[in-house]
C-alpha cells in the first residue's frame, strides 16, 4: 500500500471519527436534559427529542465524506493512489468536516440543552427554541461542502 | 461532580420552576378574605398532601418535607445539603442545649431532617459527648453549655451559637466548589451580622456584644459594623450606605418588617440569575432556596389572614417570588 493511501485513509478515518465523537457528546449531554424534562412533563417527548437530536448531524456529515473519499481512493471504488501528494490532499480535505464536526457537535450539544431548558419552562415557544442550536449547524453544513467539494475535485 | 453532571437534573428543575408560586400568585392570596381561603387557593397550587385538608403547620411541614426530599432527588450532594441546613443545625443546637439544662421537653422546638437528630443530639448533649457533633459545632456546643449550666443565661448561649453558626456558614462558603453556595452563604452571613447590628443598635448594646456577635464576612467588616452599631442607628445607617448594602440602610429607615422584607429579597436577588444557567448544581439549589421563600411566604400570609391584619400590612410584608 502507498503511502499516498495511507494518508487518504487517516483522513477518511478522522472525517467519521472527531465529527462522531462530536456528535455523540452533544447527542449525549442533550439527551440527559430532555430525559430530566420527559421525566417531568411526558408530553414534551416529540420537542425534546428533537432538539436533541440536532447535535448528531455532524456525525452523519463525517460518514458521508468517508464515503465519498473511501468510493474515490479505490477502497468502495474509484483509482487507487499511487502517489503522496494526492493521498496529503485527499487527508487535508477530509480535515475541515472532522474539525469543525467536533467543535460545532460539542457546542451544539450545549447550545440544544439551553434550548430544552426553554421548551421545559415554555414549550410554547419551542420554534424558536430549535433555532439557537440550528445556528451552529451552518458552520457543520459549510465545513461539510468544502470537504466535499474538495475531494470531488481531486485528479 | 462536575458542572455538566447536573444537565438532567436542571432540565428537572425548568419544569418544576413552572409550578413555583409567581408575584401575581402572591398578590392574589394577599387579597383573600381569610386564611382557610388562602390555604384552598395553595391546596388547589399542589401543595400539602393530595386529597387531605390541611392546617397552616401541618401543611408548612409537608412543603418543608417535599422541598427537602426534591433536593436530595436532584442529587444535591451530602455536602450541599449540609451547608444548606447550617442554620437549622445550630438552631437545633440551641435547642437542644437548653431542654438538657432546663430538663424540659418540647419537640417542637426542633426541625425535623437534620442531623443530627433531636433524638441523638439531646443523647450526646446529655453525655457531653462533643466529638459525636460536627466539628465545627464542637468549641461552641462545649462553651453554650458550659454557659447555661452556669449562669442560665439564655441569651448569652444564643449570642455564642448563633456566632459559631455564622462563622460555620462563612466557612463553608469560602471552600465550598458550588459558585451559588459561596454567593448564598456569604449573602446570608452579611444580612445576618446586619440584621444583628440593627436589633442591637436599637436597643444600645455594647461594643462587647457587637464584637462577640458579629462574624467576619468578605465585602462588609464586621469590625465598621460593631463601631458604628455601638455608636447608633444613624451611625450604622451612615456606615450601610457606603456599602454594597445600601438598600437595607434605606430598608431599616422604612420599618423594621420593610429590612426583614429586605433581607429575604437579596437572598432571592442573588439566586435569581440560576434561572439562566443551565450547567451546574446552581439551579438546583436556587429552586430548594426558592422554595424556603414560598414557604416563609405563605407563612406570613397565614398567620396575617389568622390574625386578621388588613391587605396594605400584609403587602408591605410579603417576599419577591423567584420566578
Amino acid at each position: 500500500m502507498s503511502m499516498g493511501m495511507v494518508f487518504a485513509l487517516i483522513g477518511a478515518v478522522l472525517s467519521t471519527a472527531l465529527a462522531g465523537i462530536g456528535s455523540a457528546w452533544g447527542v449525549g449531554v442533550a439527551g440527559q436534559a430532555a430525559a430530566g424534562v420527559v421525566s417531568e412533563d411526558p408530553e414534551q417527548f416529540a420537542k425534546v427529542l428533537i432538539l436533541q437530536l440536532l447535535p448528531g448531524t455532524q456525525g452523519i456529515y463525517g460518514l458521508l465524506v468517508t464515503f465519498i473519499t473511501l468510493s474515490n481512493i479505490g477502497i468502495l471504488g474509484g483509482t487507487p493512489i499511487t502517489d503522496t501528494n494526492t493521498g496529503l490532499m485527499y487527508l487535508f480535505a477530509c480535515l475541515p468536516i472532522a474539525i469543525v464536526g467536533l467543535v460545532s457537535a460539542f457546542h451544539q450539544g450545549k447550545t440544544s440543552v439551553a434550548s430544552i431548558g426553554i421548551v421545559a419552562k415554555k414549550p410554547d415557544q419551542f420554534g424558536k427554541a430549535m433555532l439557537f442550536p440550528a445556528m451552529v449547524e451552518t458552520y457543520a453544513i459549510l465545513a461539510l461542502l468544502i470537504s466535499i467539494l474538495s475531494i470531488t475535485n481531486i485528479h | 461532580m462536575g458542572d455538566l453532571n447536573y444537565v438532567y437534573a436542571v432540565a428537572r428543575v425548568r419544569v418544576k420552576e413552572k409550578s413555583l408560586l409567581t408575584n401575581a400568585d402572591v398578590a392574589q392570596m394577599c387579597g383573600m378574605r381569610d386564611a382557610d381561603a388562602v390555604l384552598a387557593y395553595l391546596t388547589d397550587k399542589g401543595w400539602g398532601k393530595p386529597g387531605e385538608r390541611m392546617g397552616t403547620e401541618q401543611m408548612l411541614a409537608a412543603e418543608e418535607e417535599k422541598a427537602l426530599a426534591a433536593l436530595k432527588e436532584l442529587g444535591a450532594g451530602k455536602e450541599v445539603l449540609e451547608d444548606l441546613s447550617l442554620p437549622k443545625m445550630y438552631h437545633n443546637l440551641k435547642a437542644g442545649i437548653k431542654a438538657t439544662c432546663t430538663g424540659t421537653e418540647n419537640p417542637l422546638a426542633f426541625y425535623q431532617n437534620v442531623e443530627p437528630s433531636e433524638k441523638s443530639l439531646t443523647r450526646i448533649l446529655a453525655a457531653k459527648d462533643w466529638k459525636a457533633l460536627p466539628e465545627h459545632m464542637r468549641p461552641a456546643a462545649e462553651r453554650a453549655m458550659e454557659v447555661m449550666l452556669r449562669t442560665h443565661d439564655g441569651q448569652m448561649c444564643d449570642i455564642i451559637i448563633d456566632r459559631a453558626c455564622l462563622d460555620a456558614m462563612a466557612a463553608a462558603g469560602e471552600k465550598s466548589p458550588h459558585e451559588i453556595l459561596r454567593t448564598y452563604l456569604q449573602e446570608q452571613v452579611a444580612v445576618a451580622n446586619i440584621r444583628t447590628a440593627v436589633r442591637g443598635a436599637r436597643v444600645g448594646k455594647s461594643l462587647v456584644f457587637f464584637k462577640e456577635a458579629l462574624a467576619p464576612v468578605k465585602g462588609l467588616s464586621a469590625n465598621r459594623l460593631a463601631v458604628t452599631a455601638a455608636e447608633s442607628v444613624e451611625a450604622l445607617l451612615g456606615y450601610l450606605s457606603g456599602t454594597a448594602y445600601a438598600g437595607a440602610a434605606e430598608a431599616i429607615a422604612v420599618s423594621p418588617s420593610a429590612f426583614e422584607r429586605w433581607c429575604d429579597d437579596k437572598i432571592m436577588e442573588s439566586i435569581r440569575p440560576q434561572r439562566r444557567n443551565a450547567f451546574s448544581i446552581g439551579p438546583v439549589v436556587a429552586y430548594y432556596l426558592a422554595r424556603q421563600n414560598e414557604i416563609r411566604t405563605a407563612r406570613i400570609l397565614l398567620t396575617a389572614k389568622a390574625n386578621g391584619f388588613p391587605e396594605s400590612a400584609i403587602r408591605n410584608r410579603v417576599r419577591e417570588m423567584y420566578v
